[in-house]
């Protein structure tokens, strides 16, 4: 298991290293960021100092060279639009993308499986047809139009919910509803396949004709069994949302990692994006591992060896 | 069917073969969300295809006296009958004509990676060596990108163009066809008609051509429809974040966020877009889920048997 582990760490952090190397050299084409950040009647000599401050002036290999050489030490350099540490920066957004995530898991995961199971119960039955297209519908919906049709709805029409911002509790509904719409869908269709093959199989015969109750069969024997697929599509999910639910936070004005990496890029805050990649492809290695770990907790058939 | 004495035996083996396998198009019509789907795809294609020459003039057409008609009615014309936008243009009109851009780009999109994954994974699954190691370790890391952040960085060193769009959008489909075709050559090129191919002195090309290549087609073109409607809602999020398509073209997803901004006062300008997404997207989803179900053995005889005995 340990040795596993190496080695999955191993290969993140070639993968790591080849990201930032590319993230690095591809944001430096975007432009010069003196342009952006100095007035345009900037003289040629303040162009320059500006440069040189932020080391932009060296040798774009230079920059790379020490740019690894601070972050193997733990600094991960200064912001220029916030005029901060970057990773301070990047680490208070996380918190906020985090807890979204987690929270549309769960919603997603928990109405998903119940649906989902539901409708296996009785293939092609009102219930079945009926979830089949919900989920069909909320996995092919643009998040951004369910965003701003919802602001519409709840919070213009109805006024029951706030527009957007954060605060209280009801400013965390429409978010979580957007986000968990379609890994809902995905999971729906997923826990139903996967429960039917379970239903018909030789060891839920069994448990029937042992005199099992049927919510039992259901829910404890035939749901273990979609334990996995589960497992393998929430994570995926989740992987995406902690990479940035950049629509949802651009529409709520959430201040997560999203749209911190999407600002960043746009303000040409070099030093910013480089902390926020390497956060999250971090988090998201440590959240494969622990998906990994799942698929074994799940199933003791897999054995990393 | 001219030789007298083949006839019996041809009608006895069409017997055998209607019976087990029925025309795909039967199939289909077994299936009413399919079937729905499929007609509705077919028509966008329709809309894709001719719908710019036909309604290409009242896309632009200005009407300042039918400004933001909501949609339902159709005293202004039928063309107003789904409303018209804050300069009087048609919604109807404009809906179809942003078809062609919203569609192109995601069709060319996963096509492109179809084609340069499939290939890289061939490569990959049936050379082996450090070739497969280089082609999966790219697939890492392409995998491992948050994939709305290459398409923005990219769309800002080069300019957002509709071809590289079309490019940002199929790299990052690229990974799961890469990996989906790896793992199944892995599988089929120990099978015994690769081997006999071998055997008979068939080069590694004519091989991958000619004998695995029409084996991995089919998975891969049931990815592709899912493929579908991933690409073109990413499409839409680009150009609604506006990196993706410039106006003047339209697409459905800039529709959505050139909408945003009479929202209160026309609801119709970024719901209609939306809904069109949505739609398209389903349709693609429920088509492949059909082809799934027709593609699995296991699965078929959902489709073939008789209603009731289902």
């Amino acid at each position: 298991m340990m040795r596993y582990l190496g080695q999955r760490a191993l290969h993140s952090a070639i993968a790591l290293g080849a990201l930032v190397m590319l993230v690095f050299f591809l944001v430096r084409l975007t432009g010069d960021p003196a342009s952006l950040y100095l007035p345009i009647d900037a003289s040629v000599e303040q162009r320059q100092a500006f440069s040189e401050r932020h080391g932009f002036d060296r040798p774009v290999l230079a920059q790379f060279a020490s740019f690894v050489g601070d972050v193997l030490r733990g600094d991960f350099g200064h912001s220029i639009r916030k005029d901060r540490p970057a990773l301070e920066v990047v680490l208070e957004a996380f918190p906020t993308t985090l807890s979204l995530a987690v929270g549309t898991m769960v919603i997603a995961v928990v109405l998903g499986v119940v649906v989902g199971s539901l409708a296996a119960i009785r293939p092609g039955g009102m219930f079945d047809r009926m979830s089949t297209l919900t989920s069909l519908g909320a996995a092919s919906a643009p998040d951004f139009w369910v965003a701003i049709t919802g602001i519409l709805l709840f919070a213009v029409a109805l006024g029951w919910l706030p527009t957007s911002g954060t605060g209280g509790w009801q400013y965390w509904i429409l978010p979580l509803a957007v986000l968990s719409l379609r890994p809902f869908g995905l999971l729906v269709q997923v826990v139903r396949g996967s429960m039917l093959s379970a239903l018909g199989s030789a060891y839920v015969k069994t448990a029937r004709a042992k005199g099992v109750g049927e919510a039992t069969v259901v829910f404890v024997h035939a749901l273990r069994n979609s334990g996995l697929a589960v497992v393998t599509v929430a994570g995926d999910q989740m992987v995406g949302i902690v990479n940035g639910a950049v629509i949802v936070e651009t529409v709520f004005g959430w201040p997560g990692v999203g749209k911190l990496m999407i600002d960043a890029v746009i303000q040409r805050d070099f030093t910013l994006v480089q902390a926020t990649i390497l956060v999250t492809a971090t988090a998201i290695f440590v959240l494969n591992v622990v998906i990994d770990l799942l698929y074994v907790l799940l199933d003791p058939r897999i054995r990393h060896r | 069917m001219s030789d007298p004495a083949a006839t019996p035996v041809a009608a006895a083996a069409e017997a055998v073969q209607v019976r087990r396998r029925l025309p795909l198009w039967r199939l289909l019509v077994r299936d009413r969300f399919a079937l729905v789907a499929a007609f509705w795809l077919a028509l966008l294609v329709v809309c894709m295809a001719f719908g710019p020459e036909l309604l290409g003039k009242a896309a632009t057409a200005l009407d300042l006296r039918a400004r933001n008609t909501p949609p339902g009615s159709l005293e202004k014309g039928w063309l107003a009958v789904l409303g018209t936008d804050a300069l009087g243009r048609s919604m109807l009109a404009r809906l179809v004509v942003a078809t062609r851009n919203t569609m192109a780009v995601a069709l060319t999109a996963i096509t492109l990676a179809l084609l340069v994954g499939g290939l890289l994974g061939m490569i990959a699954g049936y050379v082996g060596g450090w070739s497969s190691h280089l082609i999966m370790r790219g697939a890492d890391v392409l995998q491992s990108f948050p994939s709305l952040l290459l398409a923005v960085v990219v769309l800002y060193v080069l300019e957002p163009r509709v071809s590289n769009l079309v490019v940002v959008l199929a790299v990052t489909r690229l990974p799961v066809y890469v990996r989906v075709a790896r793992a199944e050559v892995l599988e089929i090129r120990e099978r015994l008609f690769v081997q006999a191919a071998r055997a008979l002195g068939g080069g590694r090309r004519h091989i991958l051509r000619r004998h695995i290549a029409p084996v991995v087609a089919p998975t891969l073109l049931t990815i592709l429809t899912v493929d579908f409607a991933v690409v073109m809602l990413a499409e839409s999020s680009l150009s609604f974040l506006g990196i993706g398509i410039q106006p003047p073209e339209i697409t459905w997803g800039l529709m959505v966020a050139q909408g945003r901004n009479h929202l209160a006062v026309a609801w119709w300008l970024s719901f209609l877009p939306g809904l069109a997404i949505m739609l398209a997207a389903m349709s693609a989803n429920v088509l492949s889920s059909w082809l799934r179900t027709v593609g699995d053995p296991s699965q078929r005889w959902r489709l073939e048997a008789p209603r009731g005995e289902r």
